[in-house]
């Protein structure tokens, strides 16, 4: 197999006396979707926000395609190509649909002096906005509308849609699907084999073991901020996956899970 | 009357309908237009003998409302960017002061852009001093205040200084463009870049988006720190040219020019439909709201009202309109 897109190596980041990273490696592999799974608290996001350049890691490195790089911040993440969509969102209510698709990526106009001075070129945006949403099928009332008038569901297809539509190389979706329908969530899924078929390397962060039957490729579990296990999702049932996500059982080390008096 | 009507229902027709859509803010930034119309309105009925629509006095409310409209422009960012600014009469002060002393040594060029400086380096210590270390701009801004006001009252120990430069004074004030005072020529300029700037520039957009939710501008790789500051920097420097206006305008610096201004600076701003807590902006609604503190000032005076009367009077109707301006409207 070619070199991961994204090589985690030991990472630890704490909050004050909580351990919320403890030596945690992982990789992504391009054209593959990993589950990141584990109960609140165990440190999934975290890890993602640490990949997203929003938290700095205490020790242990990074490494994308290759090379190993420090993410100071989300700006240097997404020049990496590492593309995210949190929990809480990300969205700015009172801007409209196009303007948090391209926040912070702005198209201008007027040549290099309107770059330089940051000159809108609203109508491109919008254009665009609207040409991407209907090529990954996302049906929205209106474009113009503050996106805190949208519901849910709605508000949560933009961040993924932005996600999406930016993401390179590797994107980190923590639990996309939470605030979604049915049919809006099997969307969602989608969205991820598109991605997965144009060989972006996918982290999906989710509590619904189904999904992780659908569309992932691996399994990495994360239990007091550790990883205590990594499977092939194909080899194990959900029972399995359950099981390692209540640490009643691991694939680690058994060196590595703390005493705890209870027999594994 | 049915002529009337029939336009007034169709303007408020259309401002529902807005409303409804909930487009860029909705009903509340109609709000100042409406108020705007109809405090005019009632001025003009009931001060018809007295002139308060003669083109004279229409100036004259134009001339009064110019430094307070470019303070709102300014402020207008700061609270668009969840910030806000208190020292901004306090910096008019100083502004004014430095722009005599430096205009009678160096001329009307180097009075004005010394005294716009002032504001930069006041918008940069309030910006900094909030980002770095953390402190609520109120509190930053509260201090700054209480610093400015002491150094403009040690400038000239209290005293007024004359500015004697007829060329600042004509540009910056006692001119005119036509009938048009340099004043209200002053105020669309920075009216026209306020608005250019928030509306049709990036760095506008982001200092709203910084205003509305910070973590989120955060994660989305905005460096809000610089962001914030530069809003702060840019109220600081609208107030520092409010001050070069005032200046020309009574061709004096002196320690407590627009020391009064700064809660009537705040009610135009929120009249005008910016929220106090940052995200939405109005630089249209904050010139309208500017104008029409200016016309309840003139329009009360007109009346023969006691300053005490005219206090609470401008009381209620700022509280009445920014109730109105504040209220979502109910549908969903």
């Amino acid at each position: 197999m070619t070199a991961p897109a994204l090589e985690v190596r030991n990472l630890s980041k704490a909050f004050r006396a909580v351990q919320a990273l403890d030596g945690v490696s992982l990789d992504l592999h391009r054209g593959r979707v990993t589950a990141l799974l584990g109960d609140n608290g165990a440190g999934k996001s975290t890890l993602v926000k640490c990949l997203a350049g929003i938290y700095q890691p205490d020790s242990g490195t990074i490494s994308i395609d290759g090379a190993e790089h420090r993410i100071s911040s989300p700006d240097v993440a997404r020049s990496l190509g590492v593309e995210s969509v949190h929990q809480d969102l990300s969205l700015i209510d009172t801007l409209n649909v196009a303007e948090n698709l391209f926040l912070n990526r702005e198209y201008t106009r007027g040549g290099w002096f309107g770059s330089r001075l940051g000159l809108l070129h609203k109508r491109r945006m919008q254009e665009e906005c609207g040409e991407t949403l209907a090529r990954l099928g996302i049906a929205l009332p209106s474009l113009r509308k503050p996106v805190g008038l949208l519901s849910g569901g709605q508000r949560q297809a933009i961040a993924i849609g932005r996600a999406v539509a930016w993401g390179q190389r590797i994107v980190l979706l923590d639990e996309p699907a939470a605030a979604l329908g049915v049919e809006q969530a099997r969307r969602v899924l989608d969205l991820i084999r598109t991605l997965r078929d144009a060989n972006v390397a996918v982290l999906l962060i989710t509590h619904n073991m189904d999904r992780v039957t659908a569309v992932c490729d691996t399994a990495v579990v994360l239990r007091r901020g550790r990883k205590t296990a990594e499977a092939d999702v194909s080899r194990v049932t959900q029972d399995d996956l359950v099981a390692f996500i209540t640490g009643a059982r691991t694939t680690e080390s058994p060196a590595r899970e703390p005493q705890r008096g209870l027999s594994r | 009357m049915k002529a009337v009507g029939k336009p007034l229902r169709a303007v408020a027709g259309s401002i529902r309908s807005r409303a409804r859509q909930g487009d860029d803010g909705g009903f509340r930034q109609y709000v100042v237009y409406l108020a705007f119309v109809s405090i005019l309105a009632v001025f003009a009925l009931f001060l018809w003998d007295d002139g308060f629509l003669s083109t004279s006095n229409l100036l004259n409310i134009g001339r009064q409302a110019a430094p307070i409209a470019v303070m709102a422009v300014g402020m207008a960012f700061a609270l668009a960017s969840a910030e806000i600014d208190l020292s901004v009469g306090s910096t008019v002060a100083l502004s004014s002061l430095v722009a005599a002393v430096v205009v009678g040594d160096h001329g009307f060029l180097a009075g004005a852009a010394a005294a716009v400086a002032t504001g930069v380096v006041v918008g940069l210590f309030n910006g900094l001093i909030t980002v770095k270390v953390r402190i609520p701009s109120f509190l930053v801004t509260l201090g700054t205040l209480g610093i400015i006001s002491g150094i403009a009252r040690n400038v000239n120990n209290l005293q007024s200084m004359p500015i004697r430069d007829d060329t600042f004074s004509a540009l910056f004030g006692a001119g005119s463009l036509g009938p048009v005072s340099s004043l209200v020529v002053w105020t669309i300029i920075v009216f026209a870049l306020g608005h250019f700037a928030l509306h049709h520039l990036r760095w506008g957009r982001h200092v709203l988006a910084t205003g509305a939710n910070r973590e989120s501008a955060n994660a989305s790789g905005l460096n809000t720190d610089r962001i914030r500051v530069s809003a702060l920097v840019a109220s600081a420097t609208a107030a520092a040219f409010a001050g070069v206006l005032l200046a020309g305008r009574l061709a004096i610096g002196r320690h407590d020019l627009g020391e009064n201004d700064l809660l009537t600076v705040i009610a135009a701003v929120v009249i005008g439909g910016t929220s106090l807590f940052g995200g939405r902006a109005s630089i249209a609604g904050a010139v309208t709201g500017a104008v029409i503190m200016a016309m309840l000032n003139n329009g009360l005076i007109l009346m023969g009202l006691e300053v005490a009367d005219q206090l609470i009077a401008r009381g209620v109707i700022i509280i009445l309109a920014v109730a109105l301006s504040m209220r979502a409207p109910q549908e969903s």
